[in-house]
């Protein structure tokens, strides 16, 4: 024990100030208002969905959730459920065995719901494209208010599509 | 010749190439002859896959890579155009099973009747006798969207109930579906059902040249990029007769080495926060951060996708970046040895990692677990030991083993392969070889063979390759050891509780993406 707690004191804190927002990243006017978006920012509940990624953008969504970017800190929590959401979190390109389970997860988050597509595959599809198998992009499937682009995007450029996705539009 | 070919009285031509490797055709009806003797000469079925030869004159095609002591048989079962049945291997390398389905709902390449036919990868995105691997089948091809009904093994009898996860998990990881049946907490069985990211990787490499196929290599399953794109590179270095540089395989050494250095760290703080040690988590979290951190600055990818090549490397490494990392890696392994003596000290974390999720050297073997779960459970064998090409060849590389195959064993691997690891690395930074770390890749002749053989964190991925005309790719087969290993996992949680269920996932961090394909 003694040992554990030295270690915590000895590491501190780590954390690392969060991006601002960009909106470039919008693929879609913000539909929210002002007043549910202040809502949203100070407790944001997201679901993950891997529509049928190589794995990739879950080593960066995982490593968003280390020390240095102290996601609760900003209000950012995941759940288990897309019951419990606001916003979905979707990689990959949409492969067809995954279509339906995508577009069920989407109907079983309430409204007002927000979509982050994540990474070049979910932006366009990337190197797999469309084919037997796969959708290609998230918004093919579902609607999309953000698209965060990268192979895979840094948990930087994760946290920023999440915060432009809440931010009121001008 | 080798001589453990020789004795299965087979005639088998040394394929070119890093690794050694053989191939050879043989008759349908040889083939379970041919399988029973290597299983009794402890060779281990390391991939199964088909091929569509229709256009080059001939029918469909079945292939094994088989791994004996002294190296890889790739064995070809040419099958007719208009009835390509094969006789099924599952009893004799049970991990089989689930590669014949595949290759089944793919191909049309089926096995005999008495083999399990229930379909795989095919969910509803094309019907039944439908085969998209097919040369026919185009490659913007769309089927409608049917129906999946898939038969699961019913489990019966007094309180029997059956709990359906997924495909859509609680936490962050990829979409798999798990049907438990349990008796109150206890897990009775478990069955999984993947192919849930299928997105249709084999078809794509065919319409690529073998250098735009590099980038999809490393895309099979992102958290062993490294591994997957040193094994196409040394596919196509085979194929084409290119030999990378010596500093190219060091630099590849050293690039190896980190992502298994990274990923372990990853896992072991995911598994100090599945006992609810999230201490654990948040410090090997930050350790693995630091670390990606020092891969964007030297290699110039957090996760060091595209720095291997067909030829080499993509970039060297800067001036003075090896004391860096070198310092770097001292800095962590001194944190790891602190992280580890918490770990092994920790009441509450060793009730949950001892005896939870065991896998027996027996039935370890005779299922064919492999990589760092087989090492977990007696299987003591690694790539990089058993067939130490450079740039190991010079480094004496050690396999971790342990025997127990509890959540424990697989945890102890782990922390073994990172120091050891972080020795490997520290060896080729010292000893980088001078020169160019890329070699002109040579135009390849159409019908040429190639394998890749890596060690990669998880274990040991494949890749065998056949060119077409034009560097273009005929058929490529990526193949990942997690096709062994999940069977494993249904095997692991017998007994246990449900929900012991994600630690045990966890320790075993199996890919889905790398199978779905």
């Amino acid at each position: 024990m003694y040992q554990l707690l030295k270690q915590i004191a000895k590491t501190g804190i780590v954390s690392e100030p969060a991006p601002l927002p960009d909106a470039a990243l919008r693929q879609l006017e913000q539909r929210l208002g002002q007043v549910i978006l202040k809502h949203f920012g100070r407790a944001l509940a997201i679901r993950h969905v891997d529509a049928g990624s190589c794995n990739g953008c879950e080593l960066e969504i995982h490593a968003m959730n280390s020390p240095y970017y102290n996601l609760e800190g900003l209000g950012i929590k995941f759940v288990a459920s897309p019951r419990h959401a606001d916003m979905l979190l979707v990689t990959g390109p949409v492969s067809r065995n995954m279509e339906t389970a995508l577009k069920r997860t989407w109907e079983a988050t309430p409204d007002p719901k927000l979509v982050v597509a994540i990474g070049d595959c979910g932006c366009t599809g990337g190197i797999f494209g469309e084919s037997y198998a796969s959708c290609g992009r998230v918004s093919n499937v579902i609607p999309v208010d953000v698209a965060v682009p990268g192979c895979p995007p840094t948990p930087v450029a994760i946290l920023q599509g999440i915060l432009t996705a809440i931010t009121p539009g001008r | 010749m080798s001589k453990a070919f020789e004795e299965l009285g087979l005639d088998a031509t040394p394929l070119a190439g890093a690794m050694p490797a053989f191939c050879v055709s043989i008759p349908a009806g040889e083939l379970r002859g041919i399988c029973e003797q290597a299983r009794a000469r402890k060779a281990r079925l390391v991939a199964l896959w088909g091929s569509d030869e229709t256009t080059r004159r001939a029918g469909y095609a079945l292939h094994l890579a088989l791994g004996f002591p002294s190296g890889l048989l790739w064995l070809s079962v040419p099958l007719s155009r208009e009835d390509p049945h094969y006789p099924g291997i599952a009893d004799i390398y049970p991990s089989a099973n689930r590669m014949q389905r595949a290759t089944a709902d793919l191909l049309g390449i089926i096995p005999s009747a008495d083999a399990d036919r229930r379909k795989w990868l095919r969910h509803g995105a094309w019907p039944e006798g439908a085969f998209p691997l097919r040369k026919t089948v185009e490659a913007a091809a769309r089927f409608a969207q049917g129906p999946d009904r898939y038969p699961f093994i019913p489990v019966e009898g007094e309180g029997v109930h059956e709990i359906p996860v997924g495909p859509v998990h609680a936490g962050t990881i990829e979409p798999g579906h798990f049907r438990f049946s349990i008796v109150g907490e206890k897990i009775l069985r478990l069955e999984e059902r993947l192919g849930y990211t299928h997105k249709g990787i084999e078809k794509r490499f065919e319409h690529m040249t073998l250098e735009e196929g590099a980038k999809l290599a490393g895309r099979v399953s992102g958290d062993s990029t490294v591994a997957y794109a040193w094994a196409y590179a040394m596919a196509v270095e085979g194929a084409t007769g290119t030999e990378p540089p010596p500093r190219a395989l060091a630099l590849r050494g050293i690039l190896l080495e980190l992502e298994r250095i990274a990923n372990h760290l990853g896992d072991l703080g995911y598994l100090g926060n599945d006992v609810a040690l999230s201490f654990g988590f948040s410090q090997f979290w930050r350790l693995k951060e630091d670390l990606l951190r020092t891969h964007a600055q030297l290699f110039g990818h957090r996760y060091l996708m595209d720095a291997i090549v067909p030829g080499g490397v993509a970039k060297d490494l800067p001036r003075g970046a090896g004391e860096f990392l070198s310092a770097h890696l001292e800095r962590i392994e001194r944190e790891v040895a602190t992280l580890k003596s918490i770990y092994d000290e920790h009441a509450g974390a060793q009730d949950r990692f001892i005896m939870t999720g065991q896998v027996t050297p027996a039935l370890a073997e005779r299922m064919g677990l492999t990589g760092l779960a087989g090492r977990a459970s007696g299987i003591a064998r690694d790539l990089r030991v058993d067939y130490a090409i450079p740039p190991y060849q010079q480094l004496d590389p050690r396999a971790a083993s342990h025997t127990r195959g509890d959540v424990a064993a697989r945890v102890a691997v782990r922390f073994d392969e990172v120091f050891e690891s972080m020795r490997l690395v520290q060896a080729l930074v010292q000893q980088l070889p001078p020169g160019d770390i890329r070699a002109p890749v040579a135009a390849a002749a159409a019908g040429a063979r190639g394998l890749g053989w890596i060690e990669g964190w998880r274990g040991e991925v494949l890749i065998a390759l056949e060119t077409a005309a034009a560097n273009r790719i005929h058929r490529l087969h990526p193949h990942d050891p997690s096709w062994q290993n999940w069977p494993l996992l249904e095997h692991a949680v017998h007994g246990n509780i449900v929900p012991d269920f994600p630690l045990i996932n966890k320790s075993f961090n199996l890919s889905y993406s790398g199978v779905d394909l």
